[in-house]
C-alpha cells in the first residue's frame, strides 16, 4: 500500500567502477618502474609510429618511445599535483572561511575582496605570469592551481560559517565568552565539516583537470616529461599519422576526471545520507 | 449534531470504490456510515506494534482531538486516515471506512484518487506547506484546477474560500506570497486549500504550534465553525489537552497505541477518569494558577516504545493509583456513560485532579534592583523594535515577558544579554553599565547574564557530548560544580552526560542548556521561550527544573513566553510588550485578573480555559487590518493598539500617546482609559480575586 523507498546498502556498480578506476591510476602513479614494459623515455627511432600491436600494445610516438609505458608512468606527475593542491586549497579556504564567518566585520571584507579580486584574474594568464616566474615545476604547480581554488572554498565554507554562527550553541558560547580560536575550532569547524569534506572531493576532480590542462598547455612539468597533458600537447602534431599517441593519454585524463568526479559524488551521497 | 445520511458523493472518487460496510460500528457509536469510523485497527512497525485495537467514530461536522505525548502513535494514526504508512509498517488488522469506504483495501491508484477528493491535511508548519514562490491565491486555485474546475472558475472559487477562512481583504491578500503573510494568514491559507476540495475527512497534525495564543483561538474557532458548516468530520491531532477543549466536541487519549479515554470534550475534561488524563491534565498550567497554588506535575518516565514488551496495563509503570491487578491484565475499553465516555482502566477515576490546596504566600518583598532597563531603542532598518522601554528586575524576581510575535520579546531578551544590535537607552546590572555588546563586557559581567534559547534542537553543539558541553562552560563561566553535579541539578541522568545531543529528547536537551547557563552561578538568566517547542508533559519538567534553580540560586529570570498560562505559572511580575511597547507592567495577578490593558484583556481571553470561556465576556470583534509594526498608528503619535482596540476612544487614542498610569504596587498600564473603566478578566480563579490589588 505505502511505497516503501528502499535505501540499498550494496555497493553499486559505478561506486565500484570508479573506484577501480582510480585504483589503478594510484598504482601506475606509485609503481610505475616496475610496471612499464619499456623505458618511457627510451628513444627508438627505427620505431617510430608503429600503430598498437603485439610489440607495443598502444604502438609508439615520433621518437619511437612506447605510448604505454608512457601513459603509466604520465600517471604519477597528475595523481601527485591534484591531491597536493586540492588539500592545500581546502586547508586555506577553510582557514580564511571559518575567521571571515567568524569574525565579520572588516577583516571579512578585506578577505572576501581580495579574494574577489583574485577570482577575477583569469586562471591561465596567473598561471603563466606565475610560471614564467618561478620557473616551471610540480611545486608551483600546486602552488599555481590551489591560489585559484582558494577563493571558491572560502566562499562556501564562509556561507556555511554564517549560518552555523547565528545558532544559539554559537551564541551561547559567545555568552560564555569563549575565545575566539576555541569559537572557531571547537564550535564552527565541527558543524561545517560536512561542507568542507564536499569542498575537498570536488576540488579534487578540478585539480586533475586543471593539472592536466596546463600541463597541455606547457605550463606543468618540464619539457619531455611523459605527463598526460604535455603528451597530448606534444602528439598533436602527428594526430593525423598516429592517433594513438594522442587518443591514450587524452582518454587517460578523461578516465581520471570522469571517476574521480563519480567516486567523489557517491561518496558524497553516502555522507549525506548518514 | 445529526447523523445525516451520506451526503454528497460518497464513493463516487475511484472506480473502485471499495467495500461499503454497514452496521460494523465500535462500541457506544450510533449505526452510521457517514464520516469516520475506525474499528479494531492494530498497526506494527519492524521494531513492534504501535497502534493497538484503535476504535472510534467521527461524525460528519464533529471535531474529534486525538491526544497524547510524543511516541504515543498520534501521527501515525492520523497519516494512516489517509491511507500513509511509513515504510516498514504493516495494518495487522483492522479497517477505516470514510463515508463507508474501505481506505485500507485500495489500490494505489484508486487511493490516490480517493484522497484528492476525499481527505485533507493540515501540517504543523504551515510555512512549509506552501509554495515560497507562488502566490496564495494561485496556490489555492492551483487545488481546485487538478479537480478540473476550469481556470476562471478556479479563481473566483479560491477567492470565497480565502474570504470563507476569514482573511481581510482578500483581493489584496490573493496576490502576496506566502512569506508576506502572519503565521496565523499562512495557516488560514493551508487551511483553504485543505478545504478547497470540500474533504470528508479532515486532519490537523498540531496545527497551531508555534502561533500566539490570540492567533490559535482564532484559528480553531474558525476550524471547529466550518467543519459543522461543511458537514466535514475532523480529526485534530495534539499534546495539548487543554487545548483540543477550546476545538473540539469529542476527545481520544491515546497511550503507546491504545485509546485509553474518549469522550465528549466536556466530560472527560470535567471528569477524566483515566489516570493519564489526569495526569496531562495536570502537567498543563492553566492560567491564572501560578506554581505556590497548584505545581504542574510532570508525569514521570516515558512512553514505553514501540516493541517494548509489558503486562497489563501499559500506563501501570507510570501510574500513581497501580495496583498488582493492573500489572497483570491489560484492561478494555469500557463505556462509562451512555454518552460514549469510556475508559480503559481498572480504577477508573482512582485518581482525581490535584486541586489548589491553598493560597498562595503573600510575597516575599522583592530584594534589590538587580537589572535596570531605561529607555531602551532597538531599530532594525527604518522598524523601530523597542521603543523606550523601561523594565525594573529585582533579585530572586521572575518577570515575566508576554507580547504576540513581532512584539519585540526576543529583541529585548537579546539585547540584555547583549547578543542585538546597539542601540538608545541604557541597561545595568547591580547599578554597573552593561556594554550593548557581549565583546564589551568585562568577564565577570558576562558571566553574571546567561541565556536559555527557544530551539531545543540547536542550542546545542551537535558534534559536542554534553559531558564536553557543560565541562565548557563550567571552565568559561568558572563555575565551582563538577559536571555531574551540574547535571543533577537540572535532573539529568548521569547516563546522558555521554551521549551527543541527538540522542537526547527535546526536554533533555533544554535541561542541558538550562545546566550550561547556571555553570557559574548567574545573577540573571534570559529564558527565551525555553519551553514552546515541548510537549505540554515536558514542559512541566522543565518549569519545574527552572522553578527549583531560582529558589535555590536566588537567580532572577527574564522569562519570555506567548503562553500566558505558562507566564502566568511561573512570574512574579509580568511586562506585557506590543510592538516594541511596553503596554502594561505589574505583579502578576494583578495583570492577569485587572484592571488591565485593552491589548492584555485580549491576551488573556485568548488564553481562557474551554471551562470558563462561556463566562469570557469578549468585547464586541474589530476587525481591522494588522497595523504595520513601523507606525501602526499611522501617523507617529498615538497608541499603537488603536487600531484593534475596542475600547479606543476617537480623536485622542489615535492622536496622543497614551500615558503610563499607576495604579498601585508598581502596575503600570499604558492607557488613556480611566482606570475605573478598564477591562478586567472577572472569570480568573477567584483567589486571584481574593489576591488582588485591595488584599495587599
Amino acid at each position: 500500500m505505502a511505497v516503501a523507498t528502499r535505501v540499498s546498502r550494496r555497493p553499486s556498480p559505478v561506486l565500484a567502477g570508479s573506484a577501480a578506476v582510480v585504483a589503478a591510476w594510484v598504482v601506475c602513479a606509485a609503481f610505475w618502474p616496475d610496471l612499464v614494459p619499456y623505458d618511457p623515455d627510451l628513444q627508438a627511432p627505427a620505431d617510430r609510429f608503429l600503430p598498437p600491436g603485439t610489440d607495443h600494445w598502444l604502438g609508439t610516438d615520433h621518437y619511437g618511445r612506447d605510448v604505454l609505458s608512457r601513459l603509466v608512468a604520465g600517471a604519477r606527475p597528475v595523481l601527485v599535483v591534484a591531491p597536493l593542491a586540492a588539500l592545500l586549497s581546502v586547508a586555506a579556504g577553510t582557514a580564511l572561511g571559518l575567521l571571515a564567518g567568524a569574525v565579520r566585520g572588516w577583516f571579512d571584507g578585506l578577505v572576501m575582496r581580495l579574494l574577489d579580486a583574485v577570482v577575477v584574474f583569469p586562471v591561465i594568464i596567473a598561471a603563466v605570469l606565475f610560471i614564467a616566474l618561478l620557473g616551471r615545476s610540480a611545486p608551483v604547480l600546486v602552488l599555481v592551481i590551489a591560489a585559484a581554488f582558494v577563493p571558491l572554498v572560502t566562499r562556501s565554507v564562509r556561507a556555511a560559517t554564517l549560518v552555523e554562527r547565528e545558532k544559539p550553541y554559537v551564541e551561547a558560547a559567545r555568552l560564555r565568552g569563549e575565545p575566539l580560536w576555541s569559537l572557531v575550532a571547537r564550535e564552527l569547524l565541527p558543524n561545517v565539516r560536512g561542507t568542507v569534506l564536499v569542498e575537498a572531493t570536488t576540488r579534487l576532480g578540478d585539480a586533475v583537470f586543471a593539472a592536466a590542462t596546463l600541463s597541455f598547455l606547457g605550463l606543468g612539468q618540464p619539457p619531455g616529461s611523459p605527463d598526460w597533458g604535455s603528451s597530448v600537447a606534444d602528439n598533436r602534431l602527428w594526430v593525423q599519422l598516429a592517433p594513438w599517441t594522442v587518443l591514450a593519454p587524452a582518454l587517460a585524463i578523461g578516465s581520471l576526471v570522469v571517476a574521480v568526479a563519480l567516486l567523489t559524488d557517491r561518496l558524497r551521497r553516502r555522507l549525506d545520507r548518514s | 449534531m445529526t447523523a445525516s445520511p451520506v451526503k454528497g458523493n460518497p464513493a463516487a472518487g475511484g472506480p473502485r470504490p471499495g467495500r461499503l460496510v454497514a452496521g460494523s460500528q465500535p462500541t457506544g457509536g450510533p449505526a452510521l456510515t457517514a464520516g469516520l469510523v475506525v474499528d479494531g485497527l492494530s498497526v506494527a512497525y519492524p521494531a513492534g506494534p504501535v497502534l493497538h485495537d484503535i476504535r472510534l467514530a467521527v461524525r460528519p461536522g464533529e471535531t474529534f482531538g486525538l491526544v497524547g505525548e510524543s511516541g504515543c502513535g498520534k501521527t501515525t494514526l492520523g497519516y494512516l486516515l489517509g491511507g500513509h504508512l511509513e515504510a516498514g509498517g504493516r495494518v495487522l488488522g483492522g479497517r477505516i471506512l470514510v463515508d463507508g469506504v474501505d481506505v485500507l483495501s485500495l489500490r494505489p491508484a484508486a487511493l490516490r484518487r480517493w484522497r484528492a477528493s476525499h481527505i485533507a491535511f493540515v501540517h504543523q508548519e504551515a510555512a512549509g506547506s506552501l509554495d515560497p514562490t507562488m502566490r496564495v491565491g494561485r496556490q489555492v486555485a492551483d487545488v481546485l484546477r487538478a479537480q478540473g474546475l476550469p481556470r476562471r472558475a478556479a479563481v473566483a472559487r479560491a477567492r470565497e474560500l480565502l474570504s470563507r477562512v476569514r482573511l481581510p481583504d482578500v483581493d489584496a491578500l490573493a496576490r502576496r506570497y506566502p512569506h508576506q503573510l502572519s503565521g496565523g494568514q499562512q495557516q488560514r491559507v493551508v487551511i483553504a486549500c485543505a478545504l478547497a476540495t470540500r474533504p470528508r475527512l479532515l486532519v490537523l497534525d498540531e496545527p497551531t504550534t508555534g502561533l500566539d495564543a490570540s492567533v490559535q483561538h482564532e484559528v480553531l474557532g474558525l476550524l471547529t465553525g466550518l467543519a459543522a458548516e461543511l458537514a466535514t468530520a475532523v480529526v485534530l491531532v495534539s499534546h495539548d489537552l487543554p487545548l483540543v477543549g477550546q476545538a473540539c466536541d469529542r476527545v481520544g487519549v491515546l497511550y503507546a497505541g491504545r485509546l485509553v479515554e474518549v469522550g465528549p470534550v466536556g466530560e472527560v475534561l470535567a471528569a477524566p477518569a483515566h489516570p493519564y488524563t489526569v495526569a496531562l491534565l495536570d502537567s498543563a498550567p492553566t492560567l491564572g494558577v501560578p506554581r505556590a497554588v497548584r505545581p504542574l506535575a510532570a508525569i514521570p518516565g516515558r512512553p514505553p516504545r514501540p516493541g517494548e514488551t509489558g503486562y497489563g496495563c501499559r500506563f501501570a509503570p507510570r501510574c500513581p493509583a497501580a495496583v498488582d491487578t493492573c500489572r497483570s491484565a491489560e484492561p478494555a475499553l469500557e463505556d462509562l456513560a451512555a454518552t460514549g465516555h469510556a475508559v480503559r482502566c481498572l480504577r477508573p477515576g482512582a485518581v482525581g485532579r490535584a486541586v489548589p490546596d491553598a493560597l498562595p504566600a503573600a510575597a516575599e518583598r522583592p530584594g534589590p534592583v538587580l537589572l535596570q532597563v531605561r529607555g531602551l531603542t532597538r531599530r532594525y532598518g527604518h522598524t523601530l523594535a523597542l521603543d523606550n522601554v523601561d523594565l525594573t528586575i529585582h533579585r530572586g524576581e521572575v518577570v515575566g515577558l508576554v507580547g504576540e510575535s513581532g512584539s519585540g520579546k526576543t529583541t529585548l531578551a537579546r539585547a540584555v544579554v547583549g547578543l542585538g544590535p546597539p542601540g538608545g537607552g541604557s541597561i545595568s546590572l547591580d547599578g554597573q553599565e552593561l556594554p550593548a555588546r557581549v565583546t564589551q563586557r568585562s568577564p565577570q559581567l558576562r558571566r553574571r547574564v546567561q541565556m536559555v534559547f527557544q530551539n531545543p534542537d540547536t542550542t546545542l553543539n551537535p558534534e559536542h557530548r554534553v559531558r564536553r558541553i557543560l565541562r565548557r562552560a563550567i571552565h568559561t563561566l568558572r563555575g565551582h560544580d563538577d559536571v555531574p553535579a551540574l547535571a543533577r541539578r537540572a535532573q539529568l541522568d548521569d547516563d546522558l552526560l555521554d551521549c551527543l545531543p541527538a540522542r537526547l529528547s527535546g526536554g533533555q536537551k533544554q535541561r542541558v542548556a538550562i545546566a550550561r547557563s547556571f555553570a557559574g552561578s548567574p545573577a540573571l538568566v534570559v529564558c527565551d521561550e525555553p519551553v514552546s517547542a515541548l510537549d505540554v508533559s515536558v514542559q512541566a519538567g522543565v518549569l519545574e527544573v527552572l522553578a527549583q534553580q531560582r529558589d535555590h540560586t536566588g537567580t532572577s529570570y527574564l522569562f519570555i513566553s506567548h503562553d500566558l498560562a505558562v507566564v502566568g505559572y511561573l512570574a512574579d511580575r509580568i511586562a506585557v510588550l506590543y510592538h516594541g511597547v511596553l503596554v502594561e507592567q505589574g505583579p502578576t495577578q494583578q495583570v492577569l485578573a485587572g484592571p488591565h490593558h485593552p491589548y492584555t484583556a485580549r491576551l488573556v481571553a485568548a488564553s481562557a480555559p474551554a471551562a470558563a470561556e462561556s463566562t469570557v465576556a469578549e468585547p464586541a470583534a474589530v476587525v481591522a487590518p494588522e497595523p504595520s509594526p513601523v507606525d501602526p498608528a499611522g501617523n507617529g503619535h498615538g497608541c499603537r493598539y488603536v487600531s484593534r482596540c475596542p475600547y479606543r476612544i476617537a480623536g485622542r487614542c489615535d492622536r496622543v500617546a497614551p500615558p503610563a498610569v499607576a495604579l498601585g504596587d508598581g502596575h503600570l498600564v499604558r492607557c488613556h482609559l480611566d482606570p475605573a473603566s478598564l477591562p478586567s478578566a472577572t472569570w480568573l480563579a477567584p483567589w486571584v480575586l481574593v489576591q488582588g490589588p485591595d488584599n495587599q
